[in-house]
């Protein structure tokens, strides 16, 4: 009696369906645990090798746990000055980037104005065109002005590349926000840069904030098109492409992994922020 | 009148920004792509088309090499990221997140630095291969760098957290109950993805080959690092013109070639899947 039973419940289409479905669904849980492992594994080795006990330049294999790279950070001073200048550029760059992209985003996302598709079309381009070809278009532009290439070329490049990511950002923020609380706070005698400072800002930060880590993020991972525009300037990335011949040192690994830990801070920090505000 | 003006006065300094340092050093790489000279002498410009049939005939190998791991690359991300980003769409539960910032993760670590840690990691004598081949599982003489595979799977590295965001997307946007509907109407799970699932994720598929296709066909970081010196892209070429040879005119006239081809391809392919506007999906 009892196996009829059984019999008649596996002959049911929905068991074997839902047995396959988890088996699927184990198989896909498996394989996105196997990408997410390939994609750290670099990650990985470039915080280890950072804690690499090797007696010269060289950092090929494993010869022991040291913390004493962590003590020499800035005993390379090349180094020192590529990661001091990524990191002013990128500070730099962030702020530009920051006010000249919430101001279109703020035109974009609030007003209907002729010139708004050529515009929209110029972002895209700027967003999407290839850096190698951005890059080759600005060295172009500087030789034909006979400008110099160094810091300050690198700066206005990166603010270049980086406005109409904030820009995108804050528009969309913009769109999500009634009009009617700006026309509000304008009736209450409000001028315009009151009500903006009182009464918009607050309400865009967020979309303002995240939108500045990207520019950050892209300004301080920036390769192709600053190696077109940087004269004989270094940055961090560049001072690695030059020093790879003679093999990278471990401070290279140290700066590599506090910028990732500093990095990961902030995204979870601005994370944590957005959630408690909502 | 000052409601009408104020848009104009907001997108003014980023729009001369972007007006003075991206479009206008576009026309002037385009003529120079046009001019003839050195840097000694100057570069005057005769419209000398020859430097684009000549960087045709010339770089063609180098050229034809960067579509063909462009694409190939392309389709290993459409591949690899489909599954991850179905299974957080539908499967993350409350830790989607979670996910998408573990597939994130990589950026938080420099480009060149990722890309040198590959090379590092598949060395001929590295510490994947060299345990592999003193077992014998592999022949001594055998090697991953300098291949045309490793400058693929490095490009496909770089490029597939930018695959997975875009079609996870509009994976999350599909709405289950369509999904039901459609086993309600007799639809094997299979046909329920393939009829109902997957067409409306295309738009995600789509901005993802936006966001790889060109960057990887014009890129030069990973077949320099990880290609050797048999596996030139035309990244490569370019960037040598301009910096080691200031050989401007042949320089931007492959410039504009390669931006050419890549718009081209995008605007068949956007036309293939039946995309009206490409900016429309791109923008949203």
């Amino acid at each position: 009696m009892s196996a009829t039973i059984v019999d008649l419940e596996e002959t049911t289409t929905a068991k074997p369906r839902r047995a396959r479905g988890r088996w699927g669904d184990r198989l896909l849980y498996g394989y996105t645990w196997l990408i997410i492992v390939w994609l750290c594994l670099p990650i990985a080795v470039m915080i280890a090798f950072g804690f690499n006990d090797t007696k010269g330049r060289l950092n090929l294999t494993w010869q022991g746990f040291t913390f004493k790279w962590y003590a020499q950070l800035f005993s390379v001073p090349d180094l020192t000055t590529a990661l001091v200048n990524s990191l002013t550029i990128a500070l730099i760059a962030t702020l530009g980037s920051a006010v000249l992209g919430t101001l279109i985003g703020l035109a974009l996302g609030r007003y209907r104005f002729r010139g708004q598709g050529s515009l929209n079309l110029v972002q895209f381009a700027a967003i999407s065109a290839p850096e190698t070809v951005m890059g080759a278009s600005l060295l172009s532009f500087f030789v034909q002005l006979n400008v110099g290439r160094g810091y300050w070329t690198i700066v206005v490049a990166h603010i270049m590349f980086s406005l109409s990511f904030v820009a995108v950002t804050v528009r969309s923020r913009v769109l999500t926000l009634d009009p009617a609380i700006d026309e509000a706070a304008r009736d209450l005698g409000a001028g315009g840069w009151t009500a903006f400072r009182l009464v918009t800002l607050p309400m865009i930060f967020p979309a303002v904030l995240a939108g500045s880590l990207l520019a950050f993020a892209l300004s301080i991972d920036d390769f192709i098109i600053t190696s077109f525009n940087s004269g004989s300037t270094l940055t961090f990335p560049l001072w690695i492409w030059g020093a790879q011949k003679n093999g990278l040192p471990p401070q290279v690994n140290v700066m590599g992994t506090l910028i990732f830990a500093a990095g990961i801070l902030l995204a979870v920090g601005n994370a944590v922020i957005a959630r408690r505000r909502r | 009148m000052r409601r009408r003006l104020a848009p104009y006065a907001l997108i003014l300094p980023g729009g001369l920004w972007l007006a003075i340092f991206f479009v206008v050093p576009m026309v002037v790489m385009l003529s120079f792509s046009l001019m003839q000279g050195d840097v000694v002498n100057g570069f005057r410009l005769t419209w000398h088309w020859q430097n684009y049939s000549e960087g045709l005939s010339t770089y063609d190998s180098q050229l034809i090499r960067s579509l063909i791991y462009g694409v190939l690359a392309t389709v290993a991300c459409i591949v690899l990221a489909y599954p991850v980003a179905y299974w957080i769409a539908f499967r993350g539960g409350a830790r989607k997140t979670t996910y998408l910032f573990l597939i994130l993760l990589p950026f938080f670590v420099s480009f060149v630095l990722r890309t040198f840690s590959w090379k590092f990691l598949l060395a001929d004598d590295g510490i994947v291969l060299s345990p592999l081949k003193d077992i014998g599982l592999l022949p001594q003489d055998f090697h991953v760098i300098a291949t045309g595979f490793a400058v693929v799977a490095g490009l496909t590295y770089n490029y597939l957290p930018f695959m997975v965001l875009p079609i996870y997307v509009a994976l999350e946007r599909v709405d289950p109950k369509l999904i039901e509907a459609a086993q309600d109407l007799y639809a094997a799970p299979t046909q329920a993805f393939l009829r109902v699932v997957f067409p409306l994720s295309l738009p995600g598929v789509f901005a993802g080959v936006l966001m790889t296709f060109v960057p990887v066909s014009a890129d030069y970081v990973n077949s320099t690092v990880l290609g050797g010196t048999n596996n030139t892209m035309i990244g490569n070429i370019i960037q040598n013109l301009y910096l080691v040879n200031t050989d401007y005119p042949q320089a931007a006239a492959l410039s504009f070639t390669l931006m050419a081809i890549l718009l081209i391809g995008i605007f068949l392919y956007a036309k293939a899947l039946g995309t009206e506007d490409v900016l429309e999906v791109a923008t949203r």
